[in-house]
């Protein structure tokens, strides 16, 4: 896993012709994460859908630093939106094996995967009768199959039980202690454990 | 590659374990050949004259019936935002996605040729051209079909929007496809094969470009 950094400079993103968000910026050095707050409609999502790619920046600058010349910034991160990207009709334990294919990871993890999300007594259950919780953990399992230096989750603890909510404050935790980075989009406060914290990034509505 | 066949293997998973798709398609394109012949009459010479029509027009209605579901679960439920950041670029994303699309759609279509032919009174050399005309013309029907798809991917009803943009754009296909199988002109039909295959390619080789700019704007 390449060690990346993030630099964010003087972020302006419209969508819809309304502003989201005006002359953000932060950095962020490896080994450490970046919380989002803010309320409702202040341009968390919108952030971590610029960060990903998906959307196109009005103006700013975003850095990734320390990836290397030939590895596309696609390759490193991992976007872990709204949408689960599960799908029904495929098995739990297939779903998780067509994501660390077609990221580009071995399957060596994807066990450890579903062993961390807890889903590997269902591993050949159709994902598609999966509680919304279970569906959110098989999606976290992507991060856990699939080893990249950086983590964008929008609410990652939502729809979790409170224990899913401190598995997922472990794994971040002990993804950052490895070196990764994650800017995560959260209302709920996330524990990360001892000894271990995140910087935040408060948007308020008018930005 | 892996990354490539994984997408292909997963589209033909969902595809062969929902086998009524594929079954509907099936009866789609022998049910639309079946009304026609009612419509035109029981003449039979009548018939054999105009089964090249016949079979391309019910191949193209059946694709047509089947693009929509190329991309759209896929959007619904984030599959493609994550394909995005996938070893693969979003082109070959999309054309992977079109290769396990024709193994679903276009070749049952190919294999039901035979019925028609059975039913438009076409003999074995009528048979053989359609279904030869058939493999060379469906690849570019997917390609068209999958621009139409992917530009209607966002639209919460896409469903008469796409078949009204690829329709036009598959009309060469099914002017070189009848074309391929009506050989009254000698030669006639060896030039619209080669044309139908030249479009198949080029229409394959270039569309998995704009199909894919067409998603990333799907995703803003």
């Amino acid at each position: 896993m390449p060690e990346t950094g993030l630099k964010v400079e003087d972020l302006v993103l419209v969508r819809g012709g309304q502003p989201i968000l005006a002359g953000v910026g932060f950095e962020l050095p490896p080994g450490e994460a970046l919380e989002v707050r803010g309320p409702n409609g202040s341009g968390k999502s919108s952030l971590l859908l610029a960060l990903a790619g998906l959307i196109g920046l009005q103006s700013g600058r975003i850095d990734w630093t320390g990836g290397g010349e030939e590895t596309e910034n696609r390759t490193l991160l991992h976007y872990l939106g709204h949408k689960p990207a599960v799908r029904a009709g495929l098995t739990v334990a297939e779903n998780l094996s067509f994501w660390a294919d077609v990221l580009g990871a071995t399957r060596e993890n994807v066990a450890e995967g579903l062993a961390a999300a807890g889903l590997a007594a269902i591993g050949g259950l159709d994902a598609g009768i999966l509680s919304a919780g279970q569906t959110r953990r098989l999606a976290l399992a992507r991060l856990v199959a699939v080893p990249r230096p950086v983590w964008l989750l929008d609410e990652p603890t939502s729809a979790l039980d409170i224990e899913g909510a401190r598995w997922v404050g472990r794994l971040i935790a002990k993804h950052l202690s490895a070196g990764g980075i994650a800017v995560v989009a959260t209302h709920l406060d996330i524990d990360y454990g001892d000894g271990c914290g995140a910087r935040r990034l408060v948007l308020d509505r008018r930005a | 590659m892996r990354a490539f066949l994984a997408i292909v293997g997963r589209d033909l998973r969902l595809g062969l374990r929902q086998g009524g798709d594929m079954l509907t398609l099936v009866l789609f394109f022998v049910i639309v050949a079946t009304v026609l012949p009612f419509a035109i009459g029981p003449d039979r010479s009548l018939l054999a004259r105009l089964a090249p029509a016949i079979v391309w027009v019910a191949a193209l209605l059946a694709q047509l019936l089947s693009n929509e579901r190329l991309f759209k679960s896929d959007f619904a439920d984030g599959t493609l935002d994550v394909l995005r950041h996938g070893a693969l670029p979003l082109e070959a994303v999309v054309a992977a996605k079109m290769l396990g699309h024709w193994i679903l759609t276009g070749l049952p279509i190919i294999a039901a040729t035979p019925i028609l032919a059975l039913m438009l009174g076409m003999d074995g050399t009528a048979l053989g051209l359609a279904a030869f005309s058939l493999l060379l013309g469906t690849p570019a029907l997917v390609a068209f079909g999958a621009v139409g798809a992917a530009v209607t991917v966002g639209l919460k009803r896409g469903g008469l929007v796409a078949p009204v943009l690829v329709l036009p754009l598959s009309l060469p296909v099914l002017i070189f496809g009848t074309g391929a199988m009506a050989p009254m002109v000698p030669g006639a039909s060896g030039q619209a094969f080669l044309l139908l295959a030249a479009l198949a390619l080029a229409a394959v080789a270039l569309i998995p470009f704009a199909a894919a700019a067409a998603l990333r704007i799907a995703g803003e």
